[in-house]
């Protein structure tokens, strides 16, 4: 049953990553890689990380693909059809993109992975404590360095994103 | 782990999801595209950081602290390039990358 559900998972992804990288509106786009992002937190619910799941959830699925949205709203007009590159750039990049994952492929294949059999279960708390935990292996100082970051980033995206009200090239009756 | 599903079969995935991001990357010709692709890579990585550590270490945690470090780096990262796109488009009226060459002030 897990096997079937991963499979369909799996074609998902890699469907509507393709469809998300090649469609011509940009809306479509955006709504194909929110489905890519939310089957990839049904493979977190599949292997039993369900806090992983919940972040990748709100945090990608809801945060960042509203945004990307918002701004695609903003900039674009909405039936706007986008310039797609040359059909021999393509095939190249395709060529260039098959070799590096033919190597990839080889690579991981080639090389003998020691699985573990488990069926441990992560609850929240054990996440909660080895990240604020200070002892050997701790995470504390990455996670306060995290939240400088997150404020640092929040503080220049308002700095940027107000700007001037309109430029002088803007205003140029022409 | 998932029952019937070895480590080779969830890496090949990872490994198709991160060049279809690689293409569009280098394929799009608009900001906000790229960004796309961009998002596509790093969640690729994500779950190989989960696979790697749910299938090989299943004892501690690592992986899953150095995700939630990626996500929240890519939601970081994403507000910032959205604040950049939309400061460019007021400037210079388009976000194609053909068309960007100022990032004066």
């Amino acid at each position: 049953m897990e096997r079937i559900i991963f499979y369909c998972l799996a074609a998902v992804i890699i469907v509507f990553a393709i469809a998300s990288v090649t469609s011509r509106k940009m809306l479509r786009s955006v709504i194909y890689l929110s489905f890519v992002l939310i089957s990839i937190a049904g493979i977190f619910f599949l292997i039993d990380y369900n806090f992983l799941a919940a972040i990748q959830l709100t945090v990608y699925a809801g945060g960042i693909v509203v945004l990307i949205i918002f701004s695609v709203l903003l900039v674009h007009h909405i039936e706007m059809e986008l310039e797609m590159a040359k059909t021999s750039q393509k095939i190249l990049t395709a060529i260039g993109c098959l070799t590096g994952l033919s190597v990839f492929l080889t690579a991981i294949y080639s090389f003998e992975f020691n699985e573990i059999n488990n069926s441990l279960t992560t609850t929240t708390e054990d996440i909660g404590t080895g990240l604020l935990s200070y002892k050997a292996g701790g995470f504390i100082l990455p996670f306060e360095v995290i939240s400088v970051l997150l404020l640092a980033a929040m503080i220049g995206a308002i700095v940027i994103a107000k700007g001037k009200k309109l430029t002088e090239k803007n205003n140029d009756p022409q | 782990m998932i029952e019937g599903i070895s480590i080779y079969e969830i890496l090949t995935i990872t490994s198709i999801l991160f060049f279809i991001g690689v293409y569009g990357f280098i394929t799009r010709t608009n900001l906000i595209s790229i960004l796309i692709s961009v998002e596509l890579i790093l969640n690729a990585s994500v779950v190989n950081f989960v696979i790697i550590n749910k299938y090989l270490f299943p004892e501690v945690l690592q992986g899953v602290y150095f995700s939630i470090f990626i996500i929240a780096v890519a939601a970081a990262e994403t507000a910032l390039a959205v604040s950049i796109i939309i400061s460019l488009y007021r400037q210079i009226s388009s976000v194609d990358v053909k068309e960007i060459e100022t990032m004066k002030y």
